[in-house]
């Protein structure tokens, strides 16, 4: 179990001196999820075999003295809802239920050749729509903090998994706050690197203006090595940014705030957030400060349009995506009753296939861009974009990185939001500006909340490209609250009990 | 209150190729006129002169070279296919008969 | 295949064979005025597709030439092909359209089995071209301009095969096949704004139009732009309304009308059903039929249930185009001469009557001959074949000239073999036939059916002394300086000869023997 709860980058270097080989590390990765997975429902599907060779090929190739990647031979869990050739990629839903691709994801063609073996597909809401996995047309994840909450969505998959000890590392994806959220309420870091920093070739797409892949880890440095390992230009994907953003693993190597301005965002604080959030949110605030960081109150007013502005793009966009979903080229097909005809064929099979969260959204959206009402709501939401934009470019001239808490609470039940589609909608407040403006965003475990001993985590922000100063800020506040606490965040944790 | 009727909810599931049940069409009515209702709020800035923005990072002129890559085989083309037939996807017939 | 005979089938004939009444075409034109407006897609002949790197080809094996994108998977994205952008740019400058400074692409969202994604990449609100014009005479000699609106682009969609039922047609079909080769095949769309005045001549000034349009992507070399593979396609747009009147009457929208004697037939064929239809004071329902050219009739279309709501909006996951002064410019540079100057040039180069001119570029066989007189033929020579003989079996055999297999150089080698004495007419036209059947070249020809002119003299000799025996009063009158009475004679001669003598050979002997007497 010590071997299980190290980071990702003590592993490499322990890989590095040969003190363990990644078949050693990935067995006993794979034991523990053989052990925990049944109850907490992480990954979708675990792949042994193919993590287990990929594991002995880096052996192999250290044995000989080949140069390899910094992560070479650490295994990688990666949400299923990136296209893996040969192993079943679900998103979620029933509709692709055996789908296995014929192509990898950029991403994924990059943890392969960055040697890392894969573990298996986590768990997600349906099409990444959610926050508590409670989508998932498999069941929900739990929270190994208490099994009967969720580890947050859509990624609740991969954040669980990181946080229970079932991977070192995650793969996210983050349209609305989906790999930060599930970060927060699980007490490990995620982040959603500027739009275009990671190539969305053969991400699933959900809203294609917000969607962003991005690391789940359980430190800041092992975010900031996974970051360096799946960035970079992707001429598979138009929007993918020509120029490179750095080296976040030098960035990560950061050890001073002197002088860092940091804006809190006064939209984001106070009236509506859970007072044990708020309180661990200060504390936070006030290690920076006593470190020699400078604090200043920015406001975005525009930010109160911004889950309207979400709940309008973000349908809109995947109404248009999960159109392909028809049972023509792959996945489901469902034969009404009576004489089929091919559209009667589709609108069956999206019926059968579909969740309820994923019609209403597509109905949701379709509404949205529907001729008549396409400038007052689509239309109007774009502009929203750029007055947040425009919002955010202000407060970036007073602060270098903005902070909030991640969310308003901590996690909730599973079950308690479920039937409530518009509170489930209001716990992206603080992520989903990020999304709307491109921005990157980090979420950062800052402690357990009084009342109820669960994690809370802050959210920083910076401007478009400047990941590196989530990534600065990021490792010094990690550092100066374990000195605080004299342990790390997952230490806390309680101990799992399953069976 | 945006009215959001059972009548529309259809029309919308239908444009959607979704074959809504009628306990649906209810259930969808009523969770969409509040969701509606509270997106509505972006209205308050369509009358303003502002430029929408649909990418949130701008770029341009992102071309590829004309020059062919590799393709899919046949056999992986269908791979997926629920009904396939003499190298191509198999669906039923495209018109009511009626 | 499956063939499939029921009551379903039968009913669905009797649907497509109901007939429609039409007007008198002549009453038609004095009681209504016709505005039409075109719609022509034209397929890009660049090496991959519009948004991926799969091959732009005809042909292959179903679904062989697909990726992830062509074929809509999860997860896929788009890549613009710069060199589908650079075509596009060309066709707009060619048709003196303006540029667009932000183009755009956008997702026309509707299901269909042919299409991938169920939508189509295409451009809404901000086309790469728009406003432009261009010249087009119609057989008349009358010059119109056309105003063009826009020129965007967009995406091919896969291809249906409809199996049982009846004859391949989607009516009564048990079921589809879908091959994605041609999806994401690079279009551009180029649309006309209404066009007035016409009149009885609306007809020929459509395909005249589309003729033009064809004619210039061809000379640019961005399409292969042939008809009869879907290169070039048009939509054509008619409504009347009655003279006079300032409203717009409803417009049907024609498809499937693929080449360009159909243009011309089904836009006469709108113009009369609507207006019986409006005599009748019936009105006109705006929808989508399709041409069919066995029977020379519209049929209505089955109204799309989504097409009046495609839910257009920016597509997120290409950015903008924004094509710099320079570039466009330097694109400008390499066009070639527009046609209208290059129809001049050709006139005063060829020497042909204005007469002979209109009867070529109405023919469209402007770029045959032109071609054929690079090969080495004289200008008349190959204006006589091509509008002539050929025009004549294209007609015959009810296909467009250009379909004929027959190359310009196998026309320019077979009009040097007759300029040279050779070939007879009446030999060049079986080495003609030779070639359209596919026998290979003239010389290959005439070698293998033996088709050489006769030049020995003795054989010809010998066949006029024998007419001129019979016909001695013939003689006299040659003698007497009446030459055209040889005319008779040579007739005679070839006729014996079974053609395969040379006419002027055998005149020169007529006369020489007949002075020798």
């Amino acid at each position: 179990m010590e071997l299980l709860s190290k980071s990702a980058s003590e592993l490499a270097s322990m890989l590095v001196k040969k003190e363990i080989s990644s078949v050693e590390l990935t067995k006993a990765q794979l034991d523990n999820i053989d052990k925990l997975n049944p109850k907490i429902n992480s990954y979708l599907t675990v792949t042994h075999e193919l993590a287990l060779s990929q594991a002995k090929q880096v052996d192999d190739q250290r044995a000989k003295g080949e140069s390899l990647p910094a992560l070479a031979g650490v295994p990688i869990a990666v949400k299923d809802n990136l296209a893996t050739i040969g192993i079943a990629t679900t998103a979620g839903s029933k509709i692709l239920q055996g789908w296995v691709p014929p192509y990898d994801a950029t991403v994924v063609k990059k943890i392969l050749a960055n040697k890392m073996p894969i573990l298996g597909k986590t768990n997600l809401d349906e099409f990444a729509m959610g926050s508590s996995t409670e989508n998932s047309a498999y069941g929900p994840s739990l929270n190994p903090w208490d099994l009967t909450r969720t580890p947050g969505g859509s990624g609740g998959g991969s954040s669980s998994a990181v946080a229970s000890m079932q991977a070192p590392l995650a793969i996210g994806s983050d349209t609305g706050g989906s790999i930060r959220f599930p970060a927060a309420v699980t007490g490990t870091v995620g982040v959603k690197p500027t739009y275009g920093a990671v190539s969305r070739y053969g991400l699933i797409a959900l809203g294609s203006s917000l969607d962003q892949v991005g690391p789940v880890t359980r430190n800041v440095m092992d975010a900031a090595m996974l970051q360096d390992a799946i960035a970079g230009h992707d001429p598979m994907d138009a929007t993918s940014l020509p120029e490179s953003l750095g080296s976040m693993t030098e960035a990560a190597k950061n050890d001073s705030v002197k002088g860092l301005r940091i804006g809190i965002i006064k939209e984001l604080t106070g009236e509506g957030f859970q007072k044990g959030v708020s309180e661990k949110f200060n504390e936070a605030l006030e290690v920076l400060v006593a470190a020699g960081a400078e604090i200043v109150e920015v406001s975005c007013p525009s930010f109160q349009y911004a889950i309207a502005a979400y709940y309008l793009i973000q349908p809109a966009e995947a109404s248009s995506n999960l159109a392909r979903f028809d049972s023509v080229r792959f996945g489901l097909r469902v034969m009404p009753e009576g004489a089929a005809t091919v559209e009667k064929v589709m609108s069956a099979t999206r019926e059968a296939g579909f969740g309820p969260e994923v019609k209403r959204r597509i109905i949701l959206g379709t509404y949205a861009l529907s001729s008549g009402y396409y400038d007052a709501y689509y239309g109007s939401a774009q502009k929203v974009r750029t007055l947040i934009q425009a919002d955010l470019a202000k407060a970036f001239e007073k602060a270098d990185v903005l902070v909030s808490p991640t969310a308003p609470t901590t996690a909730f039940k599973l079950g308690e939001k479920q039937e409530d589609p518009l509170a489930m909608y209001l716990n992206d407040i603080a992520t989903i500006p990020a999304n709307l403006a491109g921005i990157p965003g980090m979420s950062l475990p800052v402690g357990l909340a009084k009342e109820d001993n669960l994690p809370v985590g802050a959210q920083f922000l910076a401007p478009a490209r400047e990941d590196a100063r989530l990534y600065k800020v990021g490792a010094v506040l990690e550092k100066l609250l374990e000195a605080k606490w004299s342990k790390k965040m997952m230490d806390f944790a309680p101990e799992l009990k399953v069976n | 209150m945006t009215e959001i009727t059972p009548e529309l909810v259809r029309h919308l599931a239908g444009l959607a190729r979704i074959e809504v049940t009628e306990a649906e069409v209810a259930q969808f009515a009523s969770q969409l006129a509040l969701i509606v209702d509270s997106v509505a709020t972006v209205k308050a800035v369509a009358s303003q002169d502002i430029v929408a923005t649909s990418h949130p990072i701008p770029m341009a002129n992102v071309f590829r070279e004309d020059v062919v890559t590799a393709s899919l085989t046949q056999e992986q083309a269908l791979s997926g296919a629920a009904d396939s037939d003499s190298g191509r996807f198999k669906v039923s017939a495209i018109l009511d008969e009626d | 295949m499956v063939q499939k005979d029921d009551g379903l089938r039968s009913r669905a004939e009797g649907e497509l064979m109901a007939k429609d009444q039409l007007m008198d075409y002549q009453k038609a034109l004095e009681a209504y005025e016709v505005v039409i407006g075109l719609e022509v897609h034209v397929e890009l002949n660049t090496n991959t597709k519009m948004f991926c790197g799969c091959a732009n080809v005809f042909g292959d094996e179903p679904n062989t030439n697909v990726c992830p994108n062509c074929l809509g998977f999860p997860g896929a994205m788009p890549a613009v092909n710069g060199k589908a952008i650079e075509n596009s740019i060309k066709i707009g400058l060619a048709l003196d359209c303006q540029i667009a400074a932000t183009g755009r692409f956008a997702r026309k969202n509707y299901f269909y089995p042919d299409l991938a994604k169920n939508f189509q990449t295409s451009q809404y609100d901000e086309p790469i071209a728009f406003e432009g014009k261009i010249d087009i005479e119609v057989p008349s000699g009358k010059v119109f301009t056309v105003e063009i609106e826009r020129a965007h682009m967009e995406e091919d969609a896969g291809k249906l095969t409809h199996v049982g039922g009846s004859t391949g047609r989607i009516q009564g079909a048990e079921y589809s096949l879908v091959d994605f080769n041609r999806a994401g095949v690079p279009l551009v769309e180029i649309v006309t704004k209404p066009i007035y005045g016409a009149g009885d001549e609306a007809p020929e000034l459509a395909a005249a139009y589309v003729r033009s349009i064809r004619e210039i992507v061809k000379n640019l070399g961005v399409s292969d732009a042939r008809m009869e593979r879907g290169n070039v396609r048009c939509d054509a747009n008619v409504s009347i309304r009655p003279k006079g009147e300032a409203k717009l009457g409803t417009r049907t929208e024609t498809k499937n009308v693929n080449s360009l004697r159909s243009i011309e037939r089904a836009v006469k064929y709108e113009i009369q059903r609507q207006a019986h239809l409006l005599s009748q004071g019936v009105a006109i329902i705006q929808e989508t039929r399709h041409w069919h050219e066995d029977r020379g009739a519209t049929s209505s279309g089955r109204p799309k249930s989504d097409a009046d709501d495609y839910r257009y909006f920016p597509e997120p996951d290409l950015v903008p185009i924004k094509p710099s002064k320079e570039w466009i410019e330097q694109i400008r540079a390499t066009l070639p001469e527009k046609p209208a100057v290059r129809r001049k040039r050709l006139m005063e180069l060829w020497g042909f009557s204005e007469l002979e001119f209109r009867d070529v570029v109405n023919s469209d066989l402007l770029d045959e001959i032109d071609e054929t007189v690079k090969a080495g033929a004289k200008p008349q020579a190959a204006r006589k074949w091509w509008t002539g003989e050929l025009a004549r079996i294209a007609n015959s055999e009810n296909k467009d000239i250009n379909e004929l297999a027959i190359t310009p150089l196998q026309v320019a080698q077979i009009a040097e073999l007759v300029e040279s004495g050779k070939l007879t007419d009446r030999l060049a036209r079986e080495v003609l036939t030779g070639v359209l059947a596919g026998e290979g070249d003239p010389a290959a020809i005439i070698a293998a059916r033996g088709l050489e002119v006769v030049s020995d003299d003795g054989a010809l000799l010998a066949a006029i002394d024998k007419v001129l025996a019979e016909q001695p009063d013939v003689l006299e009158k040659i003698r007497e300086g009446k030459l055209q009475a040889a005319g008779a004679v040579i007739g005679a001669v070839m006729k014996a000869m079974s053609g395969s003598a040379d006419a002027a050979r055998v005149r020169e002997l007529v006369i020489q023997r007949a002075t020798e007497g």
